[in-house]
């Protein structure tokens, strides 16, 4: 972890699942092990039937976009040399929704409804975060 | 059961706002605190209910430090810029069922010379879930995490960043006839649209201020008030409304709706009005964005309609519904709206350094963290 300067995630048991999935490059949502209602971001109860039996499954990877904004102030000095960078907020097939950083595409050809697919960099070791790159 | 005029707000309170302080937070929350008693023509030891702002002094501190012999009633209301309005609801409800006579709604804080709001989220317990799941990403800052409902609503409905530059604007029209707001140089269309982008779409001048000060407010039991020093100003109607999914702003299966599209119908049926009947509005400003959406929550128009509501000039000082009187955050202090609530009282009362012709009714609103809501619909008595 040493040099890596930006915020880290501080998982917990409802969800190490989701953060060991980015590091062996799957995204995995959270399923109600008895309604079947898929969620994200990972959490304790199923708000569909109320049930607290967890599985999880591998998403597709697939979605749309939603909305998004370009950054171009630094709010944590680990993000400085990544200026401008844009957060993309995505409609995953599953019904789920996510953000994460745009790569691959200019924020000027952004709109809502452009497929996009997902992909892992690894931020620093033992953390993968996942990105989003146009589908096609 | 309602708690229609059961609680008026009696006194209230502010600091000087400043940019640079070498004052805690603490000690410019008693200095407002003592303003809004002395206000009401109390004495601190009369005080006997207090809701501090989620983030700084805690109830002992009042009771140490104004020696108040029986404090009966605490409580936080922790919705972020919610939270001070919201207040006003759990200070009422206590009024109501007897517990206390005079509850004590108080902020300080030192936004500009303490840590600024990159790193405060980073502690507060309703951004938990950004912090796992989108801080990691480089998502950290309200002005991020609002940009996206702003690019939503934009993207949807055709709203500009000229007309958030009108808010910008008309606010600081108003702080210019304020002697108690931080930013009182003219702004203009120009001087907004050439301000750095932050995150697109909101830019500098899109985004409130970080202040130092303090600002407090008295709510007593509206059978007391009338035996009190002001002119009450009673609270008609109020209410919070939290929004779907409030965890995240990415997570709200609406992003472009708030809260207070929930609560604000229900403030209304309680007060027993309509948006037309309202002469002044105060309106949690965080972001330009964040008026012009509430505009439409609040019914004062249709959703998608607020861009061409405040283009019209509706919400200037002169127009039919005029909003922040006082400059708001983005151009007095961000005094996370316990300064609008006072400047609500003072228009109410008469006596606004910016004041609505005839103003009688009013209304204030709150907006927090992930889309939390809160309002109260005021009349002078």
């Amino acid at each position: 972890m040493t040099g890596y300067a930006k915020l880290v995630p501080t998982p917990t048991a409802d969800t190490q699942p989701y953060w060991d999935g980015l590091n062996e490059g799957r995204l995995r949502l959270q399923s109600c092990a008895d309604c079947g209602k898929v969620r994200h971001y990972p959490r304790p109860v199923c708000d569909a039937c109320f049930s607290m039996n967890v599985a999880w499954v591998d998403a597709s990877g697939r979605g749309r976009v939603h909305s998004w904004t370009v950054t171009h102030h630094a709010f944590h000095p680990g993000f400085k040399l990544d200026l401008p960078y844009t957060l993309v907020t995505v409609d995953l097939d599953e019904g789920v929704r996510m953000q994460a950083q745009l790569r691959r595409l200019d924020a000027g050809e952004l709109h809502i409804g452009l497929p996009v697919r997902v992909a892992f960099e690894q931020a620093t070791e033992g953390l993968a975060l996942p990105v989003f790159m146009p589908a096609e | 059961m309602s708690l229609r005029e059961k609680g008026a707000v009696t006194g209230v309170g502010e600091t000087d706002y400043m940019r640079g302080t070498d004052r805690t937070p603490l000690s410019l929350q008693l200095e407002a605190s003592l303003k809004a008693i002395d206000d009401a023509g109390l004495r601190p030891t009369d005080i006997d209910g207090v809701i501090p702002y989620g983030l700084g002094a805690v109830a002992e501190d009042f009771v140490t430090n104004f020696g108040i012999p029986d404090l009966r009633f605490s409580a936080t209301t922790p919705m972020g810029g919610a939270s001070a309005v919201a207040a006003i609801q759990c200070a009422i409800a206590a009024v109501d069922a007897g517990i206390c006579n005079h509850v004590l709604l108080a902020i300080g804080r030192t936004g500009y010379s303490g840590g600024r709001i990159g790193m405060r989220v980073q502690q507060m317990p309703q951004f938990r879930v950004i912090g796992e799941f989108e801080m990691p990403s480089g998502a950290i800052a309200p002005a991020q995490l609002y940009a996206v409902m702003a690019r939503r609503h934009m993207e949807l409905y055709g709203t500009t960043s000229l007309q958030f530059a009108e808010i910008a604007v008309g606010t600081r029209n108003n702080a210019m006839l304020n002697p108690n707001a931080t930013m009182r140089r003219p702004m203009t269309v120009a001087d907004h649209q050439n301000s750095r982008m932050i995150s697109d779409p909101l830019r500098l001048l899109d985004c409130s201020l970080e202040s130092d000060g303090g600002a407090a407010v008295v709510i007593s039991a509206a059978d007391r008030a009338p035996d009190m020093r002001q002119t009450p100003v009673l609270v008609m109607g109020v209410a919070e409304g939290h929004p779907d999914s409030p965890s995240a702003i990415t997570q709200r299966p609406d992003m472009t709706t708030l809260g207070l599209a929930k609560a604000a119908p229900r403030a209304f049926a309680m007060a027993g009005v309509t948006p037309d009947d309202i002469d002044v509005a105060e309106i949690y400003d965080c972001f330009t964005y964040n008026v012009l959406c509430q505009i439409e929550d609040a019914g004062f128009c249709k959703k998608g309609e607020g861009g061409p509501f405040v283009e019209s000039g509706a919400i200037r000082l002169n127009g039919r519904l005029p909003v922040n009187t006082h400059g708001g955050l983005l151009s007095q202090a961000h005094m996370a709206g316990m300064n609008h609530i006072v400047e609500l009282v003072r228009q109410l009362r008469g006596e606004a350094a910016a004041q609505v012709a005839g103003a009688k009714m009013g209304l204030v609103t709150g907006y927090g963290d992930m889309g939390d809501g809160s309002i109260a619909i005021m009349r002078r008595a």
